[in-house]
């Protein structure tokens, strides 16, 4: 199983020596599935490989590096867009990492910029983007309905000119999902970098992962969040430093999904754990690639997919949204 | 930057961006390297280097503010 | 996957995954002679598989992934398999490779020189390079040249080559000892076949090359012949290029100092003999 392979790689690099042709190319193969194959890179570094291998996880890492020089363009465009605005820009998850200098960023996958605004500031910010030269990227009318009645974000946004998407939320997780996270906080708390944008405080950080990864729900890239919070709760390494950070997940409501990407934390990438029945779903679910790096569990996949949407919007909506996706995909189907 | 016959490319190491630029944006961005200025001052430098007949303000300010939207300068 | 085959073309090494026999079946018989991947370790992976489990054996139609997907993609009946093989990793190579430059274009080399061949699809570069292998040179490659940006030398990327409608019948009669694949008909582009490099190509694949002429060819016109301009041609090849951006600075490097260093010309060729008489008169010119 390639994602117990890659498991062990991250948590212990020098394991990887004992890997023939066979298990490197599975090794690799997951890791990019996993979008985590920079991360990979960095871990291993340094440590003598096959020459192949080596060359691979060179250009992986050369790679993470463009991507990082273009998050961070993107987030200052952005800026110069927004933050005439008067308004708080908090960068979030990857570009965040990056912009703030953390080991969290290092060898990372960078997609769309994400960012945090007051909900009350969404009207000026579409406004402002749009002129700068960010455009809709058009699902269809009811997407966008949905985009805007129920989940946290603006429909996805794409710059004309540079082709990078850009994601604004008013909160981390849905307002129909379960847990509530104070926005409020969220912003007030967050922390200004020397150009004026900002990032979530530490604690918060913790917490947006979290919630990215459970309650968010599909655990696809899963791997890859509980490697962000690995490093993340680095920093976090007294028993004070992390009561406060339990104390920050109760007030977002997200205190139990805290607890469980702690244990799943400590099992994968730390000194072991004790898991209950649930916990052991998750591994497995997290775990499940073959040597080419495909999920394995298709059943779980399915259970996992739907649990997602039913975490972010009541049965009912659910059933409807539903029928006219799977409608609207029959109408196009080939 | 590199020129390539009549126009100039540029690559901005900021943004991952390569630019084709023609006269006198090469200029431009040649005399404000390490040494950012004011629009007189920066006028002045290209007046002299480059020994210009009839040095026009508006025009220089019209070329920086174009060079501001593409990124490659920044008014401080 | 339960069917592998693992190759390597040029620098660059590929494992090959099918849910079927067939299209392994007909990549193998076609790549029989090529080397084995570096370390037994592919650059890339191309994955041939079903969408549903049933679509295995109902209606079989191949969805092409990998490392690297296309979202969306629309798969091809299982007839078509070696051509979705080909696009699997066309499309790896287009969307991850990052070590050498890439560039849309055929190239063929004579006595350690390269000629590459760019332009839009339908130009005709796979069918001049195709004749041109027949009239004794190498052919480095028909869909990407490999730059180093290194050194600047132009590395092969010797795979089939992808022969469309007429030109299949053309390339048919100048080279009758050649291997050809099965034919591919009524694809989405039309008929298509493969030609196999020729022996001393694939010999020759890991052994670079200087490029000294970069052509723009373009058939259905008179006969004419003449220089672009480096900005231009700078101009052209990014188009060209689908990892341009992703080298960033080394990239920008290995672009401009082609560009200056090797001169370009565009051929407007009305068939594929006038063309030919161009670029051997093109090539003893810049000796």
């Amino acid at each position: 199983m390639s994602g117990a392979l890659l498991v062990r790689a991250l948590r212990d690099p020098a394991s990887t020596a004992a890997l023939d042709a066979a298990g490197w190319t599975s090794l690799i193969a997951a890791a990019r599935a996993e979008q985590i194959v920079g991360t990979l890179a960095h871990r291993l570094h340094g440590l003598s490989k096959p020459a192949s291998a080596e060359r691979i996880l060179a250009d992986a890492r050369a790679s993470a590096e463009q991507g990082r020089t273009l998050a961070l363009w993107e987030a200052e465009m952005a800026g110069r867009a927004l933050l005439p605005l008067g308004i708080p820009v908090v960068l979030l998850k990857g570009t965040a990492y990056v912009a703030a200098g953390l080991a969290a960023g290092q060898g990372r996958n960078i997609g769309d910029l994400d960012i945090l605004v007051p909900r009350e500031a969404l009207p000026a910010v579409e406004a402002a983007l749009l002129e700068a030269g960010w455009e809709w990227v058009k699902a269809d009318a009811y997407d966008d309905a949905y985009y805007r009645q129920w989940m946290h974000e603006l429909p996805p946004l794409i710059h004309r000119e540079r082709d990078r998407m850009i994601d604004v939320h008013h909160t981390i997780l849905p307002p129909t999902a379960r847990p509530k996270p104070d926005a409020a906080a969220l912003l007030a708390d967050s922390v200004p970098l020397a150009n004026g944008l900002r990032v979530l405080s530490a604690e918060d950080m913790v917490c947006h992962a979290v919630a990215h990864l459970f309650a968010d729900g599909e655990l696809a890239g899963g791997l890859r969040n509980l490697w962000d919070i690995h490093c993340l709760l680095d920093a976090f390494d007294t028993p004070h430093a992390l009561a406060e950070l339990r104390k920050r997940s109760q007030r977002h409501q997200l205190g139990l999904h805290l607890e469980r990407a702690l244990r799943l934390r400590d099992h994968l990438y730390g000194n072991g754990a004790v898991l209950s029945l649930a916990d052991r779903f998750y591994v497995r679910r997290l775990l499940a690639r073959d040597g080419w790096g495909r999920s394995t569990r298709p059943v779980s996949q399915a259970a996992f997919y739907l649990r997602s949407h039913w975490l972010r919007m009541p049965p009912a909506m659910l059933a409807r949204h539903l029928w006219t996706k799977w409608r609207n995909g029959h109408r196009l189907s080939r | 930057m590199v020129p390539l016959d009549e126009l100039t490319a540029v690559y901005h190491r900021t943004s991952g961006q390569t630019h084709l630029v023609a006269a006198p944006v090469p200029e431009i961005l040649a005399a404000l390297e390490g040494a950012p200025a004011t629009l007189d001052v920066l006028l002045a430098r290209l007046a002299e280097r480059y020994d210009l007949a009839d040095p026009d303000p508006e025009a220089l300010a019209a070329r920086l503010a174009e060079l501001e939207t593409l990124g490659l300068v920044q008014r401080r | 996957m339960k069917h592998i085959f693992q190759l390597r073309i040029g620098p660059v090494g590929f494992r090959v995954g099918s849910d079927w026999r067939g299209p392994v079946d007909a990549v193998a018989a076609l790549y029989d002679d090529y080397p084995k991947p570096f370390d037994g370790i592919p650059d890339f992976n191309v994955r041939l598989f079903a969408e549903r489990p049933w679509r295995r054996v109902l209606r079989p139609s191949v969805m092409i992934g990998g490392d690297y997907e296309l979202p969306d993609a629309a798969p091809l009946p299982l007839r078509l398999g070696l051509l979705a093989a080909e696009m699997g990793m066309n499309l790896q190579m287009a969307l991850g490779q990052r070590r050498y430059l890439l560039l849309h274009a055929a190239s063929v080399e004579r006595d350690g020189r390269a000629l590459l061949m760019t332009g839009v699809s339908g130009a005709g570069k796979s069918t001049l390079a195709a004749l041109l292998m027949a009239r004794g040179w190498r052919l480095m490659g028909d869909e990407f040249a490999l730059v180093d940006p290194e050194t600047g030398l132009v590395h092969g990327f010797p795979r089939l080559v992808s022969l469309k409608n007429q030109a299949i019948e053309v390339v048919e009669r100048a080279a009758p000892g050649a291997r050809f694949g099965p034919l591919q008909p009524d694809t989405p582009k039309g008929h298509i076949r493969h030609l196999k490099p020729d022996a001393a190509s694939i010999a020759a694949m890991d052994v670079p090359a200087r490029a000294v002429a970069i052509l723009f060819p373009s058939f259905g016109h008179a006969p004419d012949l003449r220089p672009v301009p480096p900005a231009e041609t700078f101009v052209r090849l990014t188009q060209a290029s689908t990892n341009y951006v992703a080298l960033r600075e080394r990239g920008f490097h290995a672009l401009t100092r082609l560009v200056t260093g090797v001169p370009a010309h565009a051929i407007d060729y009305p068939d594929t003999e006038a063309a030919i008489e161009m670029v051997e008169r093109l090539w003893e010119q810049s000796a």
